[in-house]
């Protein structure tokens, strides 16, 4: 016996597996960060004194990749559209636009890191300067995650659609929950960190 | 039903030979990752007993060097074979540890669940079983972490199980170990919870409604929730801790902190509270995540040996439920002493008074369902019904606890250790042995011995309670749980303090009992009765349909449930069991 609805949907529960799957686990990730925003908020509260975001940071960058980040949400729809209507190479150029744009991200992302490092500005300098590493870096490791993912989905993972088209099209989806997830969570990063 | 043993082997799909590492040691198969966490866990467990046996003698004979095994602890943690106090702090924070994250809970979800789930609801296996797999090896890794701790300089973890902060932000380099080795341990159990909610939605049999499920099934349904949702607010504090600890922040370290006369040069303005809201948000779910499994067990082993129905299924899952809600808003009952406020303390009493309920409940209805059975009173109903009185303890001495202004004479006592450990020891543990005596048929195709079972039970049942009763004595005495020569600078304590060496002796005793049952479990594996029958226990549930140990895919033909999960005893049957399976005669 195999295991089912690998590929089909269970017609009383409406879902295949691997998209209940990949729910549970976000709301695994809502709460991994949710502690990590209360942390901060309980911390910001409980500060004598809290820097605002925009005293040290560039909002400019950090505008930027929020915009980087929602086009590679839209390009990842696109994807994932484009292998609805069987198109594969669209398909590829779409989620190859998706990786380009997360780098992107992490080389602005880098650039901003280098020019906290420059200015003697590190984890230990205060609990904001602690607090803006632990969530961007921890963010930067999702979206890396994400690369490797939608990497080996453009690569040698998309064998599967000559052999199994209608699964493949699943994992895609699946991809783009994930990176949906990881685009929110920076859309409430950046506010938080930057303009508060 | 006629014994298919034989049609196991082969069974096998052969276009496709699994080589000896895929078939053991990277298996996909859930059964095969279930017996790997099976043993990982029972290992575990009996290392952590080990320790614990020896911070006993520390208590029982403080400054005495420790027999047999003192010479070989090292210099650096008994010279001498006399234990320091920073080796004792080693032993307890790791003790703690390895009970709780590598021990029940691998063995409560890791071995049964992944073992029993799957056939129990009919199914050719987990939903993910790469994941699975994965599952194990991050537990692995995460156990190799913990383990390797005690090899670097300044020993393992020391701070507690709990390791709150600042202590264990200052801890040695034990404490990094183990921030690293929980980050395995969550990842696993986050693979593993996604594995389980999916598997039970989506791979239940055809006709096996949600109603129809095993009330075991149930359990590891509502512990998974549990540990998907509330493992990650641990896993923040760990890699706050760790940042704290490596990258010099100071989320856990308030300003100006001193250690040892010296200003700590951090740059302050952290809270400490912080870290324990954090780990009791996972903590105190952790106990539901440790009991509900071993409640499941319970259930299932009285129904088949009492011949009856469970008494009130349906309000034992609703109960269940609940009790999973409820125990996402109880946590901070451990952290009255910190000066929180009445009205934060009063909110968490009422929340906590509530969700001892839905245990009362389940418990109740466990009790009622004995009422008028005809009991088999065989080795796995023995350390059944043994769990009920036992939990019951556990559960009532816990009433004092969860109210703030008793708490404060309690908190921190032997008291507090007596609590917990009825509630998980001869709780838990007299649970999960009963399941291991109960499913050991299935899955080896052999009974445990019936004698051995039976003088492993009645040890363990007399002497587990010679450890943990007379702490309450202590408890109430005042005397505090983290001393390490067991309280001999207590004043007002003098006169309990004899307890400390019947409580040795009882857990020396205990570890003696143990042994029949690692000989029974060895001896029984190759040498032990043969069942003759694939249902040996007469029982109704899915995974006595399998064959006998069942084969790689689990059921020979897809099956069909057509009732609940424990009809026995049914008025005009001509047996007085009916498989969920059987079909009903028109």
């Amino acid at each position: 016996m195999q295991v089912p609805y690998t590929v089909h949907t269970r017609s009383d529960t409406g879902l295949y597996n691997a998209k209940l799957g990949i729910w549970l686990f976000l709301s695994s990730e809502v709460m991994l960060f949710g502690a990590l925003f209360s942390s901060y908020i309980l911390l910001r509260v409980g500060a004598d004194t809290w820097p605002h975001g925009y005293e040290h940071l560039n909002i400019p960058l950090g505008t930027v990749n929020t915009a980087v980040l929602i086009t590679s949400s839209v390009t990842m729809v696109m994807a994932w559209a484009s292998l609805m209507m069987k198109d594969f190479a669209k398909y590829r150029s779409y989620l190859g636009a998706t990786i380009l744009l997360a780098i992107v991200f992490l080389v602005i992302k880098g650039f901003e890191y280098a020019a906290k490092f420059e200015h003697g500005l590190y984890p230990s300098t205060s609990t904001y300067f602690g607090i803006y590493f632990t969530l961007t870096g921890l963010h930067a490791l999702h979206i890396i995650g994400g690369i490797v993912v939608n990497a080996y989905l453009w690569g040698p993972g998309s064998k599967m659609w000559k052999t199994d088209p209608e699964r493949f099209t699943h994992r895609i989806e699946i991809a783009g929950l994930y990176w949906h997830f990881v685009d929110i969570v920076w859309i409430f990063l950046f506010p938080m960190l930057y303009l508060l | 039903m006629e014994h298919t043993a034989g049609l196991a082997h082969g069974e096998h799909d052969t276009s496709h030979e699994l080589s000896f590492w895929e078939k053991y040691i990277f298996s996909q198969d859930h059964k095969v990752i279930g017996i790997q966490y099976g043993i990982t866990a029972l290992l575990f467990l009996l290392f952590g007993f080990t320790l614990m046996i020896i911070m006993r003698w520390q208590l029982a004979y403080p400054g005495q060097p420790i027999p047999l095994i003192g010479q070989w602890l090292g210099d650096a943690n008994a010279p001498g074979g006399i234990m320091l106090p920073e080796f004792y702090n080693q032993l307890g924070a790791m003790h703690g540890t390895i009970m709780v994250f590598l021990g029940v809970v691998p063995l409560a979800v890791g071995a049964f669940g992944n073992y029993l789930v799957p056939l129990q609801i009919g199914a050719p296996d987990m939903a993910f079983p790469k994941l699975n797999m994965m599952s194990y090896w991050s537990y692995f890794l995460g156990g190799v972490t913990m383990l390797s701790s005690f090899f670097v300089p300044g020993g393992a973890a020391n701070s507690g199980w709990t390791s709150y902060a600042p202590l264990a932000t200052i801890a040695t380099t034990g404490q990094t170990f183990w921030l690293c080795g929980m980050i395995f341990l969550i990842t696993s159990s986050l693979l593993g919870s996604v594995n389980f909610i999916v598997t039970i939605v989506q791979l239940r049999a055809k006709g096996l409604t949600f109603m129809r499920l095993p009330f075991f099934v149930w359990a590891q349904l509502v512990t998974s929730f549990l540990l998907l949702l509330a493992f990650p607010p641990l896993e923040a504090a760990g890699v706050l801790q760790l940042m704290d600890r490596l990258a010099g922040t100071s989320f856990f370290l308030p300003s100006g902190l001193v250690i040892s006369g010296q200003p700590l040069h951090v740059s302050g303005g952290g809270s400490p509270i912080l870290w324990q809201h954090l780990f009791w948000f996972l903590a105190h779910p952790e106990v539901y995540v440790l009991i509900l499994p071993a409640m499941g067990i319970v259930a299932e082993i009285i129904a088949n040996n009492t011949r009856k129905p469970l008494w009130g299924y349906k309000s034992m899952v609703y109960a269940t439920i609940f009790l999973g809600f409820m125990s996402f808003i109880v946590w901070a009952h451990h952290m009255f002493m910190t000066g929180m406020g009445t009205v934060i303390s009063a909110f968490f009493q009422t929340t906590t008074m509530i969700i001892s309920i839905p245990s009362v409940i389940i418990l109740t209805a466990l009790l009622l369902s004995l009422y008028g059975g005809s009991i088999r009173f065989t080795v796995p109903m023995l350390f059944a019904t043994a769990f009920l009185p036992m939990f019951g303890i556990g559960g009532l001495t816990g009433l004092p606890l969860g109210l703030a202004p008793s708490d404060i004479h309690l908190h921190d006592t032997y008291y507090v250790i007596g609590h917990f450990h009825y509630v998980v020891a001869p709780g838990t543990l007299f649970a999960l042995f009963a399941g291991i005596y109960y499913w050991f048929p299935k899955v080896t195709g052999r009974q445990m011995n019936n004698a051995l079972g039976r003088i492993h039970f009645f040890g363990s049942f007399i002497f587990i309670n010679g450890i943990f009763m007379p702490m309450f004595i202590e408890g109430l005495a005042g005397v505090s749980r983290r001393l390490y020569d067991g309280g001999q600078q207590y004043a007002h304590a003098q006169g309990v303090l004899h307890w400390n060496v019947f409580m040795s002796i009882s857990a020396f005793c205990l570890f003696f009992f143990q042994l029949f049952f690692i000989i029974n479990f060895f001896w029984s594996m190759k040498k032990g009765k043969k069942v003759n029958s694939d249902n040996p226990w007469d029982a109704t549930t899915l995974e006595w349909d399998t064959p006998t140990p069942p084969p790689h895919g689990n059921f020979i033909k897809p099956l069909e449930v057509f009732r609940g999960p424990y009809e026995y005893s049914v008025p005009g049957k001509s047996r007085d069991f009916v498989p969920q399976s059987e079909q009903e005669k028109v």
